[in-house]
This record gives structure tokens, C-alpha cells and sequence, in this order.
């Protein structure tokens, strides 16, 4: 079990321009965690995630990993794992130099030797079940594999805490659905604490541990999901979540590589983020 | 542990900018200051005496006139050009292709040199076009043709990436609503280059205008008929008239930064438009 | 979204391979574009570009090589070499920190400042040469304090220096920024993620994105300083031997009627113009290839 920190957010403000992008945001994921923050396009949550990697700057409000504060590290120093959501691989790197990357940037600070980094990288790819894929150039992989890259290149570096934008949403229903349950898989076994972004309301009803519902930049409801499904706290949650007709319980998380052929497809609206 | 200096997220840029400020200001925004500040010093009428003077009048003259017309004979075949690059395929396409560049490659003072003895009463074309009482080196005819040489890869490029994004599908939606090849041309093509074609015309008129080293061998240099105005701007320097040198010269850029301006609104409002 | 994808991709790539599906002009139409674009291109460009050669060796190969290795000619080659090495390094680095402050930063007046970057390219290069008169020669800002130095920058290397770094500071920065801008910043951002320094970040991720575009502005902005002739015309004052660049020398050839020595010399120009477009045209058919295969796999997702 890795070292999974906590995430604690208080009272994040962030404007583009004169755009109130995040308003008064504050929210707690406990170490181990796998959260989903859920909500339409414009609702701040891609923005919220980026504020915990770094990559944007909050105007006011602080940030603690456990009890560390993060506030103003720069975001080489933060220690996560960052899946963004076209990727981001380095196009002209193969698979392999993809996940070192990481390694090899801090070889230095951290000792390790050429043949330690490639053993290591090596590992991760069986991780995420690509081996066999190492000298493959980015643009010669499928849309799921390149996902599943990124998330080796991220863990790479042993983080404490990994940050998923959309990880799905440029995937097709079938492999979408796969690579979810997938994650929850793995997420039980490494247990590292984790966040995604997703507009799609069953991919967050399915495996998160916690989700919250984001609009116009402030969080509607914080819950399992069984409580936000069964108990939501305001007319918004229960509209966005309640198109859902077949909600299928968490917990009852089939084997990743098999679809069950007695599923009801609910009907989904794919918002357009 | 790191504290964050800047609020940009990616580290460089006070360094980058700050190199790219000093250079601009060391290499571009003080000589053009320094000829701004020359220009004011020069006082109004003595600036308008300079301005108006006939000869100085006959050049800018000969150089806005040839300019014009080249930019325009180049926007027709340029677009001639453009278009069969893109839209036909015919052996020996590559080679035109790299020809169009040649003139964005190649020197002015060789291409000076070359079209003049080109089109020289002894030269291959020159020799020809003579007994039909056509000259064209040494007079403005001779350096209409050379910016046209000087300005061509400038209008072909303006429009062939323009031609080339363009979507197949509305060509074909206009033949399956029944328009033939013409009026397919002139309402649904045309209007869509007519952007790119003004930024060529545009280009080609400013870089024209202030082109020396080809026009200066073919245009002969007769004041008050073939000399063009960069010339005069060398001949009042060599007789230490500097004055006189720096408010053709204010003329010159002020005509420049105008087209350059008018080039980068236009693209401004054209995205602004496009975004909503 | 995919399917709608490959139909697009399909779509263009059928016109790209196969010209117009639906609307080919007919032959007669095709037939005469083509003519008059190639008798257009002949005339106006490839016979001027032979001229250049037949008339370098009008007066034999001996006369060709003796008018090279003039030594008034070897001391404008060199002199050229020299300008062009050290106008293109300035202007690489210039280039480099322009686009990447752009391109991967966010600030107001970036528009302000990508206008100030084109400026020279829209200044006559007579202009150009004028104003390093204006502010060094004799009667300029510093001159009479250069003269009290007994530092020469007018009528000496240093202006024709000044004269040819204006003139193609901006070639290097008008490539690389719309590039960069296209292949925007998510790769750098991935990569600070993972703990790389800034060094770090353009060594090994945005420089490798950049190369080949990189090649393709540093042989433009080499041409066009080697082929500089108003702006160097005006500042170098013309002194054999010294001051004289190659352009210059062929002029001066070619005033004193010495045409075939003044087109030896102008036909190395000439050659370097087609190595020139002969590198460019690998860059391009180097980076087509790559997108072409990103293309053709993106469309399998």
C-alpha cells in the first residue's frame, strides 16, 4: 500500500478575468480515497482539479496535503499524478521514455541507476497491462492504451495523490466502460488517494468511493453515492442525476476485461464538456 | 520546499520575456524611435517642403504605382497558381511548387541582375519584345515585372493553405443544389479566398513598395522618371541630406506600418467573428 | 463523435488523393489553368534563374573560378559568412525566448507584442540601413561620441551587423509561434507534473516537437542574410576588400560592366538558394509524413 495523502481544500476562490470560475470551494477527501467530482461543462470541476495539481492558482484559499500546506508549491514540487485529458504523451518518446520521464528528470535527487528506471518503468507497464508495447511510438497506440500510458507515466513517480481529468471521455461506450471498472480495481489495490473529473453521471455512481456534484463553480452535495442518489440535497443533484433510469449499485464490480451480457444500458445524455 | 515566485505554472518566463523585451528594445524599437525622433526634429515645413518636392513626389510616385500594379497582376496568376497546386495534379508539380519559393529564396541583387539582362534590349526576352517597340528595362514597365517576381511566393502563400483547408463537402453541396462549375467559383469559393487574396495583395504591395536591391538595377534611376523611392532615400544620404532622406523614409514606414496593422486587425476581427 | 471523425478524415483525404469527386472542372479548364500558371512561372522565374548560369559561364570555367577566388571576393565571402553566422545565432536565441514566452504563457498585450516582432519585416530595407545611420554615423545620436572613441560601427562590420539582425530578427519567431501554439502546453504542463525543471521541460519535450520547424526558420533567416543588400547597401559604405558583402560585391561587378565575374559570384547565391528550398522541401515531406500518421491513427480510436 502506498503512501496516499489526504486533500484538503478551504474556501477556493479562482476568477478568469471576470469570470467566477470556483466560488467558495471547500472540500475533504480522505487518504485512500477514489472521489469523483461530477457536474456539466463550466461547473469548475476540471478547474477545481487543476488548482489541487497546480496548474492553475487559486485567488484565495489554502491547500493541504494532509497536513502539509500546498498552497503556493509549485507544482513540480506537489508530488501528484496527473492524467490529463487528451493524454499529453510525449509524442516523440516511446511508451517506455514515456513513463521514465519522470524518473529520469529527478535521477539525480534520487539515485537511481539506467537500468533501476527502465526496470521500473517496465514494471508499471505490466501494471497497466501493456507489456510487450515498450517501443511503441504514442501515435501508433489505441485511444485506451494511450490512457493507460498516461496513468503509468503518473504513477511513475510514486505519488500521493493521483488527479484523472475526463480520463474517459474520448473513449467509445464499450472500452469507456471497461476501463472504469478497471480502475476501481486498481484503485483497491494501490489505494493511492485519487480523484476524476466526469460529466458522466454512472461512471461516477459506479465506482467512486465519494462523489461531488459541482454547478456554476460551488459544490452542490458531497456523499456516497448511494446517499446522493437516494438523498439529494438540492434541486440541481436531483436533476442531473435523475436521468438515470437503471442504476446499477456500486459495489457489485464485474471483472474489467468481461461485459456482463445482461446489463441494461441506461440511457445516457452525454453533456458536452 | 520550492515557494512558487510566479503565478505562471510553467517556469522561464521572466527570463524569456525579459531577454525577449531587452533585445526588442536594443535591436528594433530604438533605431525606429531614433528615426521617429529625427523625423519630428525636421519640423513641419520643412517636412512638407521635402515631402512634396517634385522629385520626391515622382518617386513615391513610381514606387506606390509599380507596387499596385504588380500586387494586382500577381493576385490573378497568383491565385492561377495557387489554385492548380492544390487542386490538379500534373508530373513535375513539386518542382513548381519549390519554383514559387525561389523568389523568397533567392537574393534581390541576383534577381536584380538576372532580369535585367533578361529583359535588356539584348537580353533572351528583351530582344524579342524590342522590335514590337516594347522596352521594358529601364523604364517602369521593367519594374513592375521584377516586384511582380518580388512579390509572388508572397500571394501564392497567402492563399494555397486557405484553398487547401477548404471543405469538400460545400463545393459539393452547391453542385447537388445545382450550380455549375462558374458560379460555384464566384459565390461560393471566391468570397471564402477573397480574405487571403486581400492579405497576398497586401504583402506583396508593402514589401513592394519598399524593395531596392532588385528594382535598382533594372529601373534605370532617372530622377523624376524611373527612380524609385528607396533611391532617392540613398542619393539624399550620400549628399548628407539627411533631413530630407529621414521624411521619405517616416513616409515609407508609416505606409508599411498602416498595411501591417490593417493585415493584423483584419485577421483579429475575422477570428473575434468566427469565435461566435 | 468518432464515426463523424472518420467520415471527415475520409472526406479530405479522398480530394487530397483522387482531386474533386464531385466537381472536377473539366479537362479544357484544367488544361488551360495549368498553362497559364506554367508559362507564368517560366517566364517570370526559371528563365531569369538560368540566365544567372549561362551568363557565369559566358566567358568560360577558367574566367568562372577566377572571378571566385578574386581575393575582393573570397573577403566578401568571408565577410558574409560571418555576418549571416553571427545575425542568425543572435536571432535564434531571440527567436526561442520570443515564442516560448508567448506561446506557453499567458499575458495581456501578447498581440501588442507579436505586432512589434513582425515589425521589421515590414520595413524597406533602405529604411532598415537608415536608421543605424541615423543613430551612428557621423552626424547621429552617438556619433560624435564614437568618434571620440575611435569606434567605428558605420562603414564598418558592427552596422552591417546591426542592419542584418533588424532585418531577420523576425523570421525565427514568425515560425515557431503558430506551431507552438498549436501543439499547445499540456505536454509541458505533464511534464512539471512529473518534476521536471524548466531546462528539463524544453530539452526534452518541447524542443524535440519544434526541430524540423526549427531547421526550416534558421536556413530562411541564414538566405535572407546573406542575400541582404538594401539595408547593408546603405550602412557599409561600400569599401572593397572590407565592407563589401557578397551581394555588394556582384553589384560593383556589375556597375563596372564586368557582368560574367558579377554573375560567378551571384550564381553561389543562386546555389544556395536551391540548397535552401531543397532543405526545405525534406523538412516538409519529414513533417507531413509525421502528421499523416497521426492523422491516420487518430482515426482508428
Amino acid at each position: 500500500m502506498r503512501n496516499a495523502a489526504s486533500i484538503k481544500l478551504t474556501s477556493i476562490h479562482k476568477r478568469f478575468g471576470s469570470f467566477p470560475a470556483l466560488n467558495d470551494v471547500t472540500l475533504n477527501i480522505q487518504p485512500g480515497q477514489l472521489a469523483a467530482i461530477l457536474g456539466p461543462s463550466g461547473s469548475g470541476k476540471t478547474t477545481l482539479l487543476r488548482i489541487i495539481a497546480g496548474l492553475e492558482t487559486q485567488n484565495a484559499g489554502s491547500l493541504h496535503f494532509d497536513s502539509e500546506d500546498m498552497t503556493r508549491t509549485s507544482p513540480r514540487d506537489r508530488h501528484v499524478g496527473f492524467v490529463f485529458q487528451h493524454y499529453a504523451l510525449f509524442r516523440h518518446m516511446t511508451v517506455l521514455e514515456n513513463i521514465a520521464f519522470g524518473l529520469k528528470v529527478r535521477r539525480r535527487k534520487q539515485g537511481l541507476s539506467k537500468k533501476e528506471i527502465r526496470d521500473r518503468a517496465l514494471r508499471l507497464l505490466n501494471i497497466v497491462r501493456l507489456e510487450g508495447l515498450e517501443n511503441r511510438m504514442p501515435q501508433e497506440l489505441s485511444g485506451g492504451q494511450r490512457q493507460r500510458v498516461a496513468l503509468a507515466r503518473a504513477l511513475a513517480i510514486e505519488p500521493r495523490v493521483l488527479l484523472l481529468d475526463e480520463p474517459f471521455g474520448a473513449l467509445d461506450a464499450k472500452v469507456r466502460k471497461e476501463l472504469r471498472r478497471w480502475l476501481r480495481l486498481f484503485h483497491n489495490e494501490m489505494g493511492i488517494t485519487t480523484v476524476f473529473v466526469t460529466h458522466d453521471q454512472d461512471e461516477a455512481l459506479e465506482i467512486a468511493d465519494q462523489i461531488v456534484v459541482m454547478n456554476h463553480g460551488r459544490i452542490e452535495q458531497v456523499g456516497a453515492p448511494t446517499e446522493v442518489f437516494e438523498r439529494p440535497a438540492t434541486p440541481f443533484v436531483q436533476e442531473f442525476l435523475g436521468i438515470c433510469e437503471n442504476f446499477q449499485k456500486p459495489g457489485i464490480l464485474p471483472d474489467p476485461v468481461e461485459v456482463p451480457d445482461q446489463m441494461e444500458l441506461p440511457g445516457v445524455v452525454e453533456a458536452r464538456a | 520546499m520550492f515557494k512558487r515566485k510566479s503565478k505562471h505554472v510553467l517556469p522561464g518566463f521572466k527570463t524569456t520575456m525579459g531577454f525577449t523585451l531587452f533585445y526588442l528594445l536594443l535591436i528594433v524599437i530604438v533605431p525606429l524611435l531614433g528615426l521617429g525622433i529625427k523625423a519630428s526634429t525636421i519640423g513641419w515645413t520643412k517636412f512638407c517642403e521635402t515631402a512634396i518636392s517634385h522629385r520626391v513626389m515622382a518617386s513615391l510616385r513610381l514606387s506606390f504605382g509599380a507596387s499596385l500594379m504588380a500586387a494586382t497582376i500577381n493576385v490573378f496568376f497568383g491565385l492561377v497558381v495557387a489554385w492548380v497546386l492544390v487542386r490538379y495534379r500534373f508530373p513535375g508539380k513539386r518542382i513548381v511548387d519549390a519554383l514559387v519559393d525561389i523568389p523568397f529564396a533567392l537574393p534581390t541583387a541576383v534577381a536584380g541582375i538576372a532580369l535585367t539582362a533578361l529583359y535588356s534590349s539584348k537580353g533572351w526576352i528583351g530582344a524579342w519584345l524590342s522590335p514590337l517597340g516594347i522596352k521594358v528595362a529601364y523604364t517602369p514597365l521593367g519594374i513592375t515585372v521584377v516586384l511582380s517576381f518580388v512579390g509572388l511566393p508572397l500571394v501564392v502563400r497567402s492563399i494555397q493553405p486557405v484553398l487547401q483547408e477548404f471543405d469538400p463537402e460545400v463545393e459539393e453541396a452547391a453542385a447537388l443544389l445545382g450550380a455549375h462549375r462558374g458560379q460555384s467559383f464566384l459565390r461560393v469559393l471566391l468570397p471564402e479566398l477573397t480574405p487571403a487574396i486581400l492579405t497576398g495583395f497586401a504583402l506583396s504591395m508593402a514589401r513592394a513598395v519598399g524593395e531596392y536591391g532588385s528594382v535598382v538595377f533594372i529601373s534605370g534611376n532617372l530622377p523624376m522618371r524611373t527612380e524609385i523611392a528607396p533611391l532617392l532615400i540613398i542619393t539624399k544620404l550620400e549628399q548628407y541630406d539627411y533631413a530630407g532622406a529621414t521624411a521619405i523614409a517616416a513616409i515609407m514606414l508609416l505606409f508599411s506600418f498602416s498595411i501591417l496593422l490593417s493585415i493584423n486587425l483584419s485577421q483579429h476581427w475575422r477570428r473575434r467573428a468566427l469565435a461566435h | 463523435m468518432n464515426a463523424v471523425a472518420t467520415t471527415e478524415l475520409s472526406n479530405k483525404a479522398l480530394t487530397a488523393r483522387f482531386g474533386r469527386v464531385v466537381q472536377r472542372d473539366p479537362l479544357w479548364v484544367r488544361a488551360g489553368l495549368i498553362c497559364i500558371a506554367l508559362v507564368y512561372l517560366f517566364v517570370l522565374v526559371f528563365l531569369p534563374l538560368v540566365l544567372v548560369f549561362v551568363a557565369a559561364m559566358a566567358k568560360g570555367v577558367a574566367a568562372y573560378w577566377s572571378a571566385i577566388v578574386d581575393p575582393a571576393a573570397l573577403d566578401a565571402i568571408k565577410l558574409t559568412l560571418f555576418i549571416s553566422f553571427a545575425s542568425v545565432s543572435l536571432n535564434l536565441i531571440f527567436g526561442l525566448a520570443a515564442a516560448w514566452s508567448i506561446t506557453k504563457f499567458h499575458f495581456r498585450g501578447k498581440g501588442l507584442l507579436i505586432t512589434l516582432i513582425d515589425l521589421p519585416f515590414s520595413v524597406s530595407p533602405v529604411v532598415s540601413g537608415l536608421i543605424f545611420v541615423l543613430l551612428f554615423g557621423a552626424q547621429g545620436w552617438f556619433g560624435p561620441w564614437l568618434y571620440a572613441h575611435d569606434i567605428k560601427i558605420v562603414f564598418a562590420w558592427p552596422a552591417i551587423l546591426l542592419a542584418t539582425t533588424f532585418v531577420t530578427s523576425p523570421f525565427v519567431a514568425r515560425e515557431l509561434i503558430p506551431l507552438m501554439q498549436a501543439q499547445g502546453c499540456d505536454e509541458e504542463q505533464a511534464a512539471i507534473t512529473l518534476g521536471a525543471s524548466g531546462w528539463q521541460i524544453f530539452r526534452h519535450v518541447t524542443f524535440p516537437n519544434i526541430r524540423w520547424a526549427l531547421v526550416y526558420a534558421l536556413i530562411l533567416c541564414n538566405a535572407r542574410a546573406m542575400g541582404e543588400f538594401g539595408a547593408v547597401s546603405v550602412v557599409s559604405g561600400h569599401i572593397r576588400g572590407q565592407t563589401n558583402t557578397i551581394p555588394l560585391h556582384v553589384e560593383e561587378l556589375y556597375n563596372e560592366y564586368s557582368s560574367a565575374a558579377a554573375f560567378s559570384v551571384a550564381s553561389l547565391l543562386a546555389l544556395f538558394a536551391f540548397a535552401t528550398l531543397g532543405i526545405k522541401i525534406l523538412v516538409e515531406s519529414h513533417t507531413a509524413r509525421n502528421t499523416r500518421i497521426d492523422n491516420t491513427f487518430r482515426s482508428l480510436e
